[in-house]
């Protein structure tokens, strides 16, 4: 094979597992949309937050200590050498179901009935208190996070890669990131549970209802306030693991929360009611994106004729031009339902 | 017939047994009023729905049928009046607590989770009866997946008593809509309830699927002794399967009893024929 094919196939599969990424966090968004027809703005965050909530149970952080700190100015900081990591994802995800009580309680509960846009407003709001109340709590340094994971390069994959390269060529195998890897798989294994769940169990079988008829829902018994904090409690779950995966590759930093706005294009693409649209969305964005920003601007500077440097960062901007590409020709996404309005 | 009889019968009724006889008042409606900001859609309207009968409500369309039946299974609530159910008075209730306590409904428009298929939405329809919490459903093995099956079995009696064996798994949201209705009535009757609110069961019907549809009704009361009232404006149908009937017009009850009294009642004539209000 010619190193310039294997180089296209190593940008294909870094871009499907950057993809993995923007499809979690876009799956976030699709199960609370499904459920409740809410936009919710706060997804990013809420990742952001239970990443900050980890990282501060592992390394032993006293909540709110930079408060107490300057408010009595006294000088705590751990209260201890922290918790065992598999006990702090335990204890991160009991906060993140607390914040999905107390969401429904004195958010939703008060804006039954209201427009959508009034809902999508108060997600806004959550997104800046949860953003300062992380800040608040946790402070605002970038913290490193460790579960555990394998990372950095895979010299097994480089070695298998350069043996498949034409004899004689200066190819030296593929880069593939274990940590990319890992995360994919438990991409992979989250929705598989959680299609499994929404399949084969009752609460499974009444989220569906619910996604699909509120009045026939609630005339069969279903509650629909337990079932939006069941939702908020799951999308808590996948903004937990969302917050896991990007904190290790980057850091908890409080630029986690941006990547809620990359998830944009991606619930454009796949269509804000379908899961498996959302899985998809993000591998062709990951994809897309890669490939633009390798082949792309080479071809723009040709055409231009400009210097080498001119077109690149593509990366930053290809998803929302394919977004609005998607919203001129096929608004409803992929796999979105398409609205026919009887007149 | 004789098949379906002995089919149905295998059906268990597991709602605990409310102590009542045949022909005690099941449900008590006493001097409801509803209005949405300056419109009544219900005025002082009072009747009793007995355990056991086919109660019809009938009316001129507009007559606040719909929202009577709303106002019973809780998704509207009255501003005056009370509603007495099983023996207990009920002051505002919620849907699915309606649901709890054995309201289940069909509607006018077909309300069924199109996306789903026919065993899930009949599964669905007895999540009132499931017990185990979502603890045991994330695990799955074990106490949630015997339960699952027990709920499965009776599912499937349902899906025998309705003959609709051939149609299990398909999405309902592909059927015809004559079937629609019957997955309908599956599904309220999935939740073995103690009284069943059918909205127009045979709008939009042909004469032969009104016909299987009045069999089922008559079935369902006869073999379950399950409790129903009815919406329905094939006069034919409603004069046949109807132990009592009462009359609403213009949000007003203008008459109440046996089909035959009914048909007698000048009122309901008037309001039937059109004949002019006193002072309007």
């Amino acid at each position: 094979m010619s190193p310039a094919f294997l180089n296209f196939v190593e940008i294909c599969l870094n871009g499907l597992m950057a993809g993995v990424m923007y499809s979690l966090v876009a799956l976030g968004f699709v199960l609370i949309f499904k459920a409740s027809g809410i936009f919710n703005f706060a997804q990013g965050v809420m990742a952001l937050f239970a990443a900050l909530t980890l990282v501060g149970l592992q390394t032993g952080q006293v909540p709110f200590s930079h408060l107490l700190n300057a408010m009595f100015g006294t000088e705590i900081h751990n209260w201890g050498p922290g918790l065992n990591t598999f006990i702090s994802i335990l204890f991160a995800m009991v906060i993140m179901i607390g914040l999905a009580f107390l969401v429904e309680k004195l958010m939703l509960k008060h804006l039954v009935n209201q427009e959508p846009i009034i809902l999508f407003m108060a997600t806004i709001g959550l997104a800046y208190f949860l953003e300062g109340l992380g800040d608040l709590m946790w402070g605002a340094d970038v913290k490193t996070l460790d579960v555990g994971l394998p990372s950095g390069g895979s010299f097994w994959w480089e070695d298998v890669t350069r043996e498949w390269a034409a004899e004689g060529s200066d190819y030296w195998g593929m880069y593939i990131d274990k940590l990319d890897v890992s995360a994919t798989l438990i991409a992979v294994s989250l929705v598989a549970a959680l299609s499994i769940f929404s399949q084969y169990t009752a609460t499974g079988r009444a989220l569906r209802a619910v996604a699909d008829d509120h009045q026939a829902a609630m005339s069969v018994g279903i509650s629909l306030r337990t079932i939006w904090v069941i939702v908020w409690s799951i999308a808590g779950f996948v903004a937990l693991v969302a917050g896991i995966m990007w904190g290790s590759k980057s850091g908890v930093q409080f630029s986690l929360s941006l990547i809620a706005l990359k998830a944009l294009p991606v619930l454009i693409l796949g269509g804000f009611t379908s899961i498996p649209g959302a899985i998809v969305g993000g591998l062709i964005i990951g994809v897309g994106e890669k490939l633009a920003e390798a082949y792309l601007g080479d071809i723009m500077n040709f055409l231009v004729g400009a210097s080498p440097n001119l077109f690149t960062a593509i990366e930053n901007w290809f998803a929302y031009v394919v977004a609005l590409a998607f919203l001129l020709f096929r608004p409803q996404g992929l796999f979105g339902e398409r609205i026919i309005e009887r007149i | 017939m004789n098949m379906h009889i002995t089919r149905s019968q295998e059906l268990r009724m597991t709602r605990p047994d409310d102590g009542l006889n045949k022909g005690d008042p099941l449900l008590v409606v006493d001097d409801i009023s509803l209005s949405f900001g300056g419109v009544k859609a219900i005025t002082d309207i009072s009747f009793d729905i007995k355990k056991g009968e086919i109660r019809a409500i009938i009316g001129p369309n507009g007559a606040g049928k719909t929202s009577m039946l709303n106002v019973i299974n809780g998704f509207y609530h009255p501003q005056e009046g009370t509603i007495t159910f099983r023996g207990n008075k009920r002051s505002r209730m919620r849907p699915h607590e309606a649901a709890n306590q054995g309201i289940a409904r069909t509607f006018q428009n077909i309300a069924l989770f199109k996306g789903m298929s026919v065993l899930d939405n009949l599964m669905t329809g007895r999540i009132t009866l499931m017990k185990r919490n979502l603890f045991w459903q994330s695990i799955w093995r074990g106490p949630a997946e015997q339960e699952e099956l027990e709920h499965r079995q009776a599912v499937e009696h349902i899906i025998d008593f309705l003959e609709i064996e051939s149609i299990r798994k398909t999405p309902v949201g592909r059927l015809p809509y004559g079937l629609q209705k019957r997955v309908e009535l599956g599904r309220a009757l999935a939740a073995e309830p103690a009284l069943l609110l059918l909205d127009e069961p045979m709008a939009g019907m042909n004469l032969e699927e009104k016909e299987d549809m009045s069999r089922y009704i008559l079935d369902v009361n006869q073999q379950f002794g399950t409790t129903i009232a009815l919406i329905e404006h094939d006069m034919g149908v409603v004069m046949d399967l109807s132990d009592r009937v009462v009359v609403l017009d213009y949000g007003r009850k203008i008459g109440d009893g046996s089909p035959d009294e009914v048909r007698n009642n000048q009122d309901v004539i008037d309001a039937y024929l059109g004949v002019s209000h006193d002072g309007e």
